[in-house]
């Protein structure tokens, strides 16, 4: 039976697209992907506004302390993180095999690498706590260091505690079935990304104020 | 078979990469213990860094194989960073042209 009325004008359906005709997505990167550039971008200028203030007030700053006198623990977590990247890029190329178990494996490993730098961090601010290091003062010299070395490395710090949940709520959805590969390895642009910060935290905001 | 050899020479490449990783930093960790004065730190420290962040963006992050998106990330970083440097100046002046100077 027809739904037509007399008198009505039917219109046909154009045919769907060939997919050439469709618009090719930027950089030939799926969305997904791309979102997370454009987000790393953005976030490359947040922390270069925060590592550019950071040096204008040192620099500007005439007795600027240099507080920092063992680099054990420094050394240990750029370790824990550089080997965290490396864990997560077997744990994109375990999905892209298809190797879910080898996938699920290795994103939990990236977290636990994160809980573990994570933890030290943690460890490393209470000590300087405890030295009287807060927000607004410090025994050493002006209280501007205190201000912008928490700023900093909690920024930074918050990017992992974020880049750990992640890594386990995408890892688990990917072993249930709701993820692909193409997700975690997204995830592991942002990890990779959390990494590249750290390379430039280390030696500006600790290193160069070593005390000698 | 190919699948494999090609997975284990990216294996491969990502170990070689990580390597260079930790030797440049240690190589930052060395020149923190140099008796040299903060500008020539900073700047060795920097050129490092700098060295760093190309590897891990151009390996880890896989942006070698893509030029488009690699200058895309490029152009668009580097002239917000130029940009942000206009203050310099401003914090020199602070530090030695106002009265309470060193």
């Amino acid at each position: 039976m027809s739904t037509t009325t007399p008198g009505e004008i039917t219109m046909p359906m154009p045919a769907p697209a060939p997919s050439s005709l469709m618009e090719k997505p930027a950089f030939s990167v799926p969305a997904k992907k791309m979102a997370m550039w454009l987000f790393i971008i953005a976030d490359t200028a947040t922390f270069a506004g925060c590592l550019v203030a950071y040096g204008f007030l040192r620099n500007a700053t005439p007795n600027w302390p240099r507080p920092f006198h063992s680099i054990t623990n420094l050394a240990v977590m750029t370790f824990i993180l550089l080997t965290s990247s490396l864990t997560m890029l077997n744990g994109v190329r375990a999905a892209r095999a298809g190797n879910k178990a080898g996938a699920l494996r290795w994103t939990l490993i990236t977290a636990a690498l994160g809980i573990a730098f994570a933890l030290l961090h943690i460890r490393e601010w209470m000590a300087l706590i405890d030295e009287g290091m807060t927000l607004l003062k410090n025994p050493w010299g002006t209280g501007l260091f205190g201000a912008s070395f928490y700023s900093i490395t909690g920024l930074h710090l918050t990017h992992v505690t974020g880049g750990v949940i992640a890594l386990i709520v995408v890892g688990l959805r990917y072993k249930g079935g709701r993820y692909n590969a193409d997700d975690l390895e997204v995830l592991g642009l942002y990890w990779h990304f959390v990494d590249l910060v750290w390379m430039f935290v280390v030696p500006f905001v600790y290193l160069l104020n070593l005390a000698h | 078979m190919a699948t494999e050899a090609t997975k284990n020479g990216a294996m491969s490449k990502d170990l070689i990469v990580y390597v260079c990783l930790l030797v440049l930093a240690a190589i930052q960790f060395v020149i923190a213990y140099q008796s040299i004065s903060p500008t020539q730190m900073f700047t060795r420290m920097i050129v490092v860094a700098v060295i760093e962040a190309s590897l891990a963006l151009l390996f880890f992050m896989h942006l070698a194989d893509n030029r488009g998106l690699l200058w895309f990330v490029v152009i668009f970083n580097v002239f917000v960073l130029f940009a942000m440097q206009y203050s310099w100046t401003d914090s020199f002046r602070i530090s030695n042209g106002v009265p309470w100077a060193k």
